[in-house]
């Protein structure tokens, strides 16, 4: 898979998350060559990470599975993990892209048995769960990671454990003389779909996410409530263990500010919401959660979940941008203070824990991307001539949601097959 | 009601805020506000505030001109400046607030009795006077601010202090008498008026 063949009427498509899958496989099933590039060991992107959807509150995993199939169907569609693009060079049909490729370690006899990861003692964080709990430094990305093989930490490499894993492996498939290669495809047309990272809390400095152990971000909430998470599936505070009955939304932690980022990151209010349904689904009636917003922004079709949410008597909404928050150090309760905009009384509330809804930013800078590739002033692609045949996709563009994600990753790579068209004579 | 307080409700009526746009050091921010309240909930005077700055700005917009300017609730702003650091559009509160106070001295309606417009007043006299401010003469001020019989006992609390100060030649008791001056002090008077003209012009009040 790594020696890639592409030519100018191979469409690349950097980035192996919803929109980068999406954008991939619109291209391939119409009949153009693709090479999709993931720099981590599997694709799915955020959207694995994951409990449930908004507003049908559906498991991500079923799409998921979809589009895996729909990969593992076609043929034009070549996949590289562990890649990153290091530059882009050329014009529309006619790209020298160069990809570092780094080593798995574990080459395609792996039949995920699992074996090297329980011969393995050492420990690394795990990034898919934000970094919440360890991992073997052996591992499958997750239980649904495509390709679905395990990957070697380079930590371990060169140390006994390596050699654990290699002696503890029944089908010859790890590899410790494994490189670092980098290569250079030539392509026509470029999907750029880097997506999104959560904004750094730690940031925000009144809200104390570095120093209080109970006010965590909503992504790290999101990890909580998958069984095979870290918490398998509990929703518990960091500090005790003691179960989290009475959660804090804090809205536009980061969102929404000239101090951090300047726009609005739009699914954050849908996700709190969502959030709120997961701690009636842990503790029915006796959950409390309370939303601290400046407005809900639930647009479309999304205000009928909007107003469900509201219907909901366990779910309380604070019209206030929390000012600050403290912590008792007795209990570990957090205490958020601020003045409510609806008859500017003054609260001072304790809650079991606070969950940052924090913002989205682009993974990559869009100036970085190329020389003359248009970015905002946030570093979304904005789209525009000088772009070329690099069309932006997905959270890479603007902060969106699932639905959203995927409506801008079909619409840029029906802009790529048309430069592959042009470029292949198939239209003028 | 001051002859400048008719002429601007003459010439405002109904809309406060754009009265403040064109009058208030800072004013034309306040129609950015979005009323998120983080410097209400930031501010560590906003317990004693009658109306915090986020409700003031949405009493200008709403057009409560007395309500506002006769308010005590700017006054309690004493510049530590974490609404500014934390408004999320960047909102320079602080200065807002020292604005609307100074409007509301200069059209002679704010409360006659606010502590700091008073003690503020005192201390405007006092470094304007020489050009440089006459410590002792602003402190005993001060004292003597709530009666004489009340200055007295001030004083008399505050004296072992003062001795203190002579001794470590911190304060100079002839200051009394007057002297501390700078050189130029009559050009400071003369900069002073200048830069008052030019700030009633732009701001079309009369002279």
């Amino acid at each position: 898979m790594a020696d890639a063949v592409a030519t100018n009427e191979t469409i690349l498509v950097v980035g192996g998350g919803i929109s980068g899958m999406t954008a991939a496989l619109e291209a391939a099933e119409c009949g153009k060559d693709v090479v999709l590039v993931e720099k981590n060991p599997s694709l799915g992107g955020r959207v694995s990470q994951l409990y449930k959807y908004f507003p049908k509150l559906c498991h991500p995993t079923c799409g998921m599975e979809i589009n895996l199939r729909r990969i593992k169907a076609n043929k034009r569609l070549r996949v590289l993990t562990l890649a990153q693009v290091e530059k882009v060079e050329g014009s529309p049909g006619d790209y020298a892209v160069t990809i570092k490729v780094s080593p798995r370690y574990v080459n395609e006899n792996c039949t995920a048995c699992g074996a090297c990861a329980e011969a393995v003692s050492a420990e690394i964080d795990n990034s898919y769960n934000y970094n919440l709990n360890k991992m073997k430094a052996a591992y499958l990305p997750f239980t649904m990671a495509y390709p679905q093989r395990y990957v070697l930490d380079p930590s371990i490499i060169g140390t006994p454990e390596a050699d654990k894993a290699k002696a503890a492996c029944k089908y010859g498939a790890i590899d410790l003389g494994m490189q670092e290669r980098s290569l250079t495809l030539k392509v026509g047309a470029i999907v750029w779909a880097t997506g999104w990272r959560p904004y750094d809390a730690a940031k925000i400095q009144p809200y104390g996410y570095d120093r209080f152990d109970n006010v965590i971000t909503s992504v790290e909430f999101e990890r909580m409530m998958d069984p095979f998470g870290p918490t398998a599936g509990r929703l518990v505070r960091p500090s005790d263990g003691k179960e989290a009955k009475n959660v804090a939304f804090i809205q536009c932690a980061g969102s929404r500010d000239r101090n951090h980022l300047k726009h609005c990151s739009r699914i954050c209010c849908m996700a709190s919401l969502k959030q709120s349904t997961y701690v009636n689904e842990k503790f029915g009636d006796q959950a409390q959660s309370t939303i601290y917003y400046i407005d809900i922004r639930a647009i479309d079709r999304l205000e009928d979940f909007y107003q469900k949410v509201r219907a909901n008597p366990t779910v309380k909404f604070v019209k206030s941008k929390v000012a600050n928050v403290t912590e008792d150090r007795a209990t570990g309760d957090v205490i958020l203070h601020g003045v409510d905009t609806e008859g500017y009384h003054r609260y001072d509330n304790r809650h079991d824990l606070c969950v940052l809804a924090v913002g989205m930013e682009p993974s990559v800078d869009a100036h970085s991307i190329a020389a003359g590739v248009h970015a905002d002033v946030s570093g979304f692609i904005d789209a525009g001539m000088a772009n070329g045949a690099i069309f932006g996709a997905g959270c890479a563009t603007n902060a969106l949601d699932v639905n959203r994600a995927v409506q801008s990753a079909t619409a840029a790579s029906l802009r790529a097959i048309q430069v592959i068209n042009k470029v292949s004579g198939a239209e003028v | 009601m001051s002859e400048l307080n008719k002429a601007m409700v003459n010439k405002y009526r109904n809309d406060f805020l754009k009265e403040v746009e064109a009058n208030v050091e800072e004013g034309d921010w306040v129609k950015m506000c979005m009323q998120c309240g983080v410097c209400s909930g930031s501010c560590p005077f906003g317990p004693y505030w009658e109306h915090p700055p986020q409700e003031i700005f949405m009493m200008i917009r709403a057009g409560k001109r007395d309500d506002v300017l006769k308010s005590e609730s700017m006054w309690m702003c004493t510049s530590c400046y974490n609404c500014i650091v934390r408004c999320p559009r960047e909102l320079p509160i602080t200065h807002i607030m020292h604005g609307l106070a100074n409007y509301a001295h200069r059209l002679g309606i704010a409360p006659k009795m606010n502590p700091t417009r008073r003690f503020a007043k005192l201390f405007w006299k006092n470094i304007t006077k020489g050009g440089r401010v006459n410590e002792l003469k602003l402190s005993i001020g001060l004292y003597f601010m709530d009666g004489f019989s009340n200055g007295i006992k001030k004083g008399l609390e505050m004296l072992p202090v003062g001795l203190g100060m002579v001794k470590t030649g911190r304060l100079n008791p002839f200051a009394l008498l007057g002297g501390g001056k700078c050189k130029g002090a009559g050009d400071i008077h003369k900069m002073l008026k200048k830069a008052q003209e030019i700030e009633n012009r732009r701001k079309g009040f009369a002279s």
